[in-house]
């Protein structure tokens, strides 16, 4: 649809987004990661037909799911450069939460990789992230199915408390061992005077949840009124 | 005689209308007028401006050098709950110098109980506490004698976000410089190394006084002006040839000072934190200086010479 800039007042004003070519880039980067979430949820399903159970599964998704959990790290990038609209501290946080637990909890504390649990988050994570990635590449060839807006701001009224649920039950059954170990924990005396425990900072991670798990929540559930409210507005355009 | 109306800038609602105004009023005397009717707005929590997202106006504006009529139309945001500057610089740095003691002094439940009220057999660690507690004397004294502040006040959520920083880092600092575990520098950094770190942070602490006076004899008192810096009779300002804020370039002097006296990595995060906070800050100031004066030396960086 194009619409002279005079007919929205002062809209031409508003940021102006990506350029061509950085909306090239973006837009194979979320292929790339709707991709490599889908070949998770694949590896998944797969496993499970194949063993029966839903016991340690994590093993067969193991790689993928590190090498696409961590390439989100880019989009910490993204903000920072100004391609995508987002709060470079926002996106952060969220990046790094599920960077830290794919790997100073998963990956750093082996007991914990065949708990249930760790399959909990992870199947929260690979459809919420399949959903999310694929709304945003729709969004940025300005062809985005009402399916996909609808599922990015519905599903998540489930899959936010059950990955929450996953992460905090895997971090709780990482406890015993990282005190057992003292796992990346240092202890005085030592020429650097500075000490961490580890097993304490797992604990006050776990507390950081309460108030922040609401705060997220809420803040989609808004969203959720905002976006799909306009339904009338989109659905004829569309 | 002019006509003042006040429109709230989010709903537009008239919320007071002051006849026969003088035309030399300023917006302050408006802004008392203002809180007359509304007495929950005191003037320093009101933002008047001629425009609902344009820019406050300030205290000294007269009113009839503004681009009004007959009729001035303003429109005010509530700024929120004030608190003065004084009040939270005061809290800020009385926090750390009463903290660091508690954990100097090894007050109970910190340490292992065998250690309640014991002292640190390092010599280091005096010096240490004279240092720390030295530092936060001076900046209270310069908080109630030195500085002379632009704006009275600020929101009053920053006093716990402010003292959350000093009170929390002092805490995190003071444990580990005061603990029964405490490592000094090592044989090979003598007496002479520490001795070295005292005169560079005695210097550095000397430097930022130099600059706090120099700054505030600036500005004469109760006035608002704003003048270019220059180095004085004393030599600690010849700095400012180099630096539009020597305050942060010596603050950041005297952290090192104490990181180095104390070999302690939590005293070097909180250096390093402060070190870029004050950056951010010299940048503003610097820029700020250069939009107002055209004649403003080009030869100074913002806080370190010539590289920041």
């Amino acid at each position: 649809i194009e619409t002279k800039p005079e007919a929205h007042g002062h809209n031409y004003l508003k940021r102006k987004g990506p350029g061509a070519l950085a909306t090239a880039y973006l837009v194979i980067y979320n292929v790339v990661m709707t991709a490599g979430w889908l070949v998770i949820a694949v590896g998944l399903a797969r496993a499970y037909l194949a063993r029966g159970s839903y016991h340690g599964l994590y093993y067969s998704i193991e790689k993928p799911l590190k090498f696409f959990q961590t390439g989100a790290i880019l989009e910490i990038l993204h903000c920072a450069v100004g391609i995508v609209p987002s709060s470079v501290v926002l996106t952060g946080f969220q990046v790094m939460s599920r960077v830290f637990l794919t790997w100073a909890v998963t990956h750093s504390v082996r007991e914990v990789q065949s708990e249930d649990s760790v399959l909990l988050f992870v199947t929260a994570w690979t459809v919420t992230e399949i959903i999310r990635y694929s709304f945003y590449t729709f969004s940025l060839l300005n062809h985005l199915p009402y399916l996909i807006k609808w599922a990015r701001y519905t599903f998540f009224f489930v899959l936010y408390p059950m990955g929450v649920t996953g992460e905090l039950l895997t971090i709780y059954a990482a406890l015993p061992f990282v005190q057992k170990t003292g796992l990346y924990s240092v202890t005085l005396p030592n020429k650097y005077n500075f000490s961490f425990d580890y097993y304490t900072f797992l604990i006050l991670v776990m507390f950081s949840y309460i108030p922040l798990f609401p705060q997220l929540y809420f803040h989609m559930i808004r969203q959720r009124k905002k976006v799909l409210g306009q339904v009338e507005d989109y659905s004829k355009v569309e | 005689m002019k006509h003042v109306e006040i429109l709230d800038a989010k709903t537009k609602d008239k919320l007071c209308f002051l006849d026969k105004v003088e035309p030399n009023a300023t917006i302050g005397e408006i802004k008392s007028m203002f809180h007359k009717s509304h007495p929950q707005f005191y003037p320093a929590r009101q933002s008047i401006r001629l425009d609902p997202k344009g820019k406050s106006l300030k205290d000294e504006d007269v009113l009839q050098h503004l681009p009004v009529g007959t009729t001035a139309t303003f429109y005010f945001r509530d700024l929120g709950a004030q608190i003065s500057w004084v009040t939270v610089f005061l809290t800020e740095y009385t926090g750390p110098l009463v903290i660091y003691l508690l954990f100097y002094f090894r007050v109970p439940f910190i340490y292992a109980p065998k250690y309640d009220f014991t002292t640190s057999k390092h010599w280091v660690v005096h010096l240490a506490c004279m240092c720390h507690s030295f530092h936060y004397v001076k900046r209270l004294l310069e908080t109630l004698f030195v500085h002379r502040f632009s704006h009275g006040t600020m929101p009053l959520r920053n006093i716990f976000k402010n003292c959350s920083y000093y009170w929390g880092f002092a805490a995190w600092m003071a444990y580990y410089i005061n603990h029964p575990l405490y490592t000094p520098p090592s044989e090979f950094t003598n007496i002479q190394f520490i001795l070295v770190t005292l005169e560079f942070f005695n210097f550095c602490q000397i430097g930022n006084l130099s600059i706090h006076i120099a700054l505030r004899n600036l500005r004469p008192p109760g006035s608002k002006t704003r003048k270019i810096p220059y180095p004085t009779k004393n030599p600690f300002t010849w700095i400012f040839v180099l630096v539009s804020c020597p305050n942060y370039t010596y603050e950041l002097g005297s952290w090192l000072g104490f990181t180095l006296m104390t070999q302690c990595l939590p005293v070097a995060f909180f250096t390093l934190v402060g070190f870029i906070q004050m950056t951010v800050w010299a940048k503003g100031k610097h820029r700020s200086y250069l939009k107002e004066f055209r004649d403003y030396p080009p030869l100074r960086s913002p806080i370190l010479p010539f590289v920041l």
